[in-house]
C-alpha cells in the first residue's frame, strides 16, 4: 500500500536535514563511483589485452624453419632446411584428424600500382585456408579459393588499406594491379583487427607466386590451427609430437633449437589467460575493498543518524508512534538516499569514463566502461548494507522507553 | 481515572540501585487537577513518568481507565498513549524541523486521522492557545512561552483523557506562567484530568490537590481551594 502521508513524512525529514542526507548520499555516491571508474579502468587493461591477440586464431600453430645449428645422422650444422609442397601435404594427411585449418605461406615485398598509384607492399602468398587461421574479414568480392590454387590463376585479394592507397573513390574489384611488371586482378578486398599493418597485405594463390617468382615448390613458412576439441594439454601435445615427426624427417637433432621451429599459440594464450586471471583477481579485490568501505561508511553514518534521531524518537514514541512506524520511517529514508545517491554515482563514474576513457590508450586501457549490472549490483549491495545498518539501530531505538530516548541530548 | 498501589521503582547506579519511589499509593478521579511538589530528586518526574506510560515500575499496581498496565508490549503502549495521554514537558520536546502546525498535527498523524482533517484540528487547536499566525514557524522562531502553548496544543489535539505535565511553566517567567496556568486551568474547567509536577507553591495552589513526595514517598495529600490564575495577572 502507498502511503502518501509517510512518504511526506521522509521527504520533509531529508529535506528538512539536508546535511545528514548529504553526508550519507555522499559515502555511498563516492563509494559507487569509485567503483565504478575503478572496474572500468581494469576492464579497460583486459580489453588492449584481448585485442592484441584476437587478430590470429588461439589455436594457430606457427611451423617456421631455419638452419640447423647441431649436426646431425652425418650431417654438419648450418645446413639450410626447405619446406617444400610435400612437407605441407604429408602434415595435412598425418594429422588431418588434428588440423583444422592449414596454409603454406611465402613471403615477397612488390611494388604495386594502379594508374598513378603506386606503393609497396608485402606479398603473402597463401592457401584459401589462410582466411581461417589469420581471422581476415571478406570485405567485399571474395578470397583465394582451391581453383586459384589448381589453376596457378593470377588473381589477387587486397587489404583494406591497399584499397584506399591505390584506388581513389573507386572499387577495387574486377581491377588489375601491376605488381612487380606482372597485371593481377582483385577478386576481394578484406578487413583485419589487428591493425593498420594487417590490412597492408597484398594475398596472392600460393602455387601463383611459386611458379612466378623462382618456379619451384617452396614454401617460407606453414600455419595451421588445431581443431578446437583439443585441450590445452592436447594441443601441447599435439605441437611436440608435430616438432618431432618434422624434425626427424628432415633429419634434424631433437635438441635442435633453429632447424625447425614450431610455435603454438596455446602458450601464449594459456599466458594471456593467467594475465586475464590475475586482472580478474585484482578486480574481485578493488570490488570488495570499494564495497567494503562503502558498507562501513554507510554503516557508520546509519548508526551516527539513529543516533542523532534519539529524542525525535522519543517524543514520537511519546506521541503515539508504534516501534514499526519508527523503524520504517528511518529504512525508507536510508534506502531512498542510498539509492539515489548510489544511480548519481553511477551516472558520475560512467560519465568519467566517457569523457577520459578515450585517451588513456596509451596506458594500456582500451574502452574502459563497466557492466551495468554490475554497478547495479553494487549499489543494491550498498542500499541493503545501509538498509541493514539502520535496521538494527533504529529497531533497537524503537524498543527504549521513550523516556530514555527523550534523555538523550 | 486512575489508581495506583505499592509502586516501587528504582535505578541502578553502577553496582548498587537508587531506591526512587518507595510504595506509592495514589488515585486520581476524572476531573481532577492535581499538583506533585516535593523538593528536588523527590521522584516526582519519575512518577509522573510512569503514569504517562514512559517509563516502567518495577513492582505495583497501576491501573489507568481500568485497564491494568503491565508488561505492555511497546505497540500497545503506542496505542494507550496516543488515545489516553496527553504529555507537556518542561523542555517542551517540539520536532525541530517541523512548524508549530506540523508539531501539533504530528498525534493526529498517528491516530491514523487524514491530511486535512489532521491540519484542521490541528489549526483549531493553536487556536485555541492563541498562536494562529505562528502556525508555520519553526520552534526555533519561537519565545518559550510560544513553544509551551504549541506543546499544549500539541498534548490536547489527540483528545486525551489524562493531561500530564512536568513543570509546564518552568521555563517560563511568572506572567507567561500564569497565562499558561489560566488555560490548563480553562482545560481543566472543560473536563480534562490534569496531574501536573511543579516546584511554585503559588502554581500549585492552583490546581485542586497537592501531593507532596519527600524520599519517594507521599508525605502529604490534599484538596485546596483552587486559585484562578486570572486574578494575579
Ligand atoms: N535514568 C535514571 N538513572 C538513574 N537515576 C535516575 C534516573 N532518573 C532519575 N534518577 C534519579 O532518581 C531520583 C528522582 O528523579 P526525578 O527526576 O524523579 O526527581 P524529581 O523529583 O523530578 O526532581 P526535579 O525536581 O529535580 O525534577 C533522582 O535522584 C535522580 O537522580
Ligand atoms: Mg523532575
Amino acid at each position: 500500500m502507498f502511503d502518501l502521508d509517510l512518504w511526506r513524512e521522509i521527504f520533509q525529514s531529508i529535506n528538512k536535514n539536508r546535511t545528514r542526507s548529504l553526508l550519507s548520499g555522499f559515502t555511498v555516491a563516492f563509494a559507487i563511483l569509485l567503483f565504478t571508474i575503478l572496474f572500468g579502468i581494469a576492464n579497460g587493461l583486459q580489453n588492449t589485452f584481448e585485442q592484441e591477440f584476437v587478430d590470429t586464431a588461439s589455436n594457430s600453430i606457427f611451423i617456421m624453419s631455419g638452419q640447423t645449428s647441431i649436426a646431425s645422422e652425418g650431417l654438419q650444422a648450418g645446413r639450410k632446411i626447405q619446406f617444400k609442397n610435400e612437407d605441407y601435404d604429408y602434415i595435412k594427411e598425418e594429422f588431418s584428424d588434428k588440423v583444422e585449418f592449414i596454409t603454406s605461406r611465402v613471403f615477397k615485398s612488390v611494388n604495386a600500382s594502379y594508374k598513378n598509384e603506386k606503393n609497396s607492399y608485402s606479398l603473402i602468398a597463401v592457401h584459401p585456408d589462410y582466411q581461417f587461421v589469420e581471422k581476415n574479414i571478406i570485405k567485399e568480392g571474395r578470397y583465394i579459393n582451391q581453383n586459384d590454387i589448381e589453376n596457378r590463376t593470377k588473381v589477387i585479394v587486397i587489404g583494406r588499406l591497399v584499397e584506399e592507397d591505390l584506388f581513389i573513390n573507386e572499387s577495387s574489384i574486377g581491377k588489375y594491379i601491376n605488381l612487380n611488371g606482372i597485371q593481377y586482378k582483385v577478386v576481394g578486398t578484406f578487413m583485419d583487427e589487428g591493425g593498420d599493418d594487417e590490412e597492408r597485405i597484398i594475398y596472392m594463390p600460393l602455387t601463383t607466386a611459386q611458379h612466378l617468382y623462382g618456379n619451384n615448390d617452396y614454401i617460407d613458412q606453414m600455419n595451421l590451427t588445431y581443431s578446437p576439441d583439443l585441450n590445452y594439454e592436447q594441443a601441447l601435445g599435439f605441437s611436440n609430437l608435430l616438432t618431432r615427426k618434422l624434425k626427424s624427417r628432415f633429419s634434424v637433432a631433437n635438441d635442435d633449437q633453429r632447424g625447425i621451429r614450431v610455435f603454438n599459440m596455446a602458450e601464449a594464450t594459456q599466458q594471456v589467460d593467467q594475465m586475464t586471471l590475475g586482472l580478474t583477481v585484482i578486480i574481485l579485490v578493488i570490488g570488495f575493498g570499494t564495497l567494503i568501505a562503502g558498507i562501513v561508511g554507510i554503516s557508520n553514518i546509519m548508526i551516527f543518524i539513529v543516533k542523532e534521531r534519539t529524542k525525535e524518537i522519543g517524543i514520537r514514541k511519546a506521541l503515539g508512534a508504534t516501534p514499526r512506524s519508527i523503524v520504517s520511517i528511518i529504512l525508507i529514508e536510508s534506502i531512498l538516499i542510498t539509492a539515489i545517491a548510489g544511480y548519481v554515482g553511477l551516472l558520475i563514474g560512467v560519465g568519467v569514463l566517457e569523457l577520459i576513457g578515450s585517451g588513456l590508450e596509451v596506458y594500456f586501457i582500451t574502452n574502459p566502461g563497466v557492466n551495468n549490472s554490475l554497478v547495479f549490483g553494487a549499489t543494491i549491495t550498498l542500499v541493503l548494507a545501509g538498509a541493514l545498518a539502520g535496521y538494527l539501530p533504529a529497531q533497537k531505538a524503537s524498543q527504549i522507553k521513550p523516556i530514555v530516548a527523550l534523555r538523550n541530548d | 481515572m486512575l489508581q495506583i498501589k505499592k509502586l516501587h521503582k528504582s535505578y541502578p547506579i553502577g553496582n548498587t540501585s537508587l531506591h526512587v519511589l518507595k510504595g506509592i499509593d495514589l488515585s486520581v478521579e476524572e476531573g481532577e487537577m492535581v499538583a506533585i511538589m516535593g523538593s528536588s530528586g523527590s521522584g516526582k518526574s519519575t512518577l509522573l513518568n510512569i503514569i504517562g506510560m514512559l517509563d516502567e515500575a518495577d513492582s505495583g499496581e497501576y491501573i489507568l481507565d481500568g485497564l491494568l498496565i503491565k508488561n505492555l508490549t511497546e505497540k500497545k503502549a503506542a496505542v494507550y498513549r496516543n488515545k489516553f495521554l496527553g504529555f507537556i514537558f518542561q523542555s517542551f520536546n517540539l520536532i525541530n524541523y517541523k512548524n508549530a502546525l506540523e508539531n501539533v498535527a504530528l498525534p493526529l498523524y498517528y491516530q491514523g486521522l487524514k491530511r486535512k482533517e489532521r491540519q484542521e484540528l490541528a489549526m483549531f487547536h493553536l487556536e485555541k492557545v492563541g498562536l494562529t499566525n505562528w502556525a508555520h514557524h519553526l520552534p526555533k522562531e519561537l519565545s518559550g512561552g510560544q513553544k509551551q502553548r504549541v506543546a499544549i496544543a500539541r498534548a490536547l489535539a489527540a483528545n486525551p483523557k489524562l493531561l500530564l505535565a512536568d513543570e509546564p511553566t518552568g521555563a517560563l517567567d511568572s506572567t507567561t506562567s500564569h497565562e499558561i496556568m489560566a488555560f490548563i486551568q480553562q482545560l481543566n474547567d472543560e473536563g480534562k484530568t490534569i496531574l501536573m509536577v511543579t516546584h511554585e507553591e503559588d502554581i500549585a495552589n492552583m490546581c485542586k490537590r497537592i501531593v507532596r513526595l519527600r524520599d519517594g514517598i507521599i508525605i502529604e495529600d490534599k484538596k485546596i481551594n483552587q486559585i484562578r490564575a486570572g486574578q494575579h495577572v
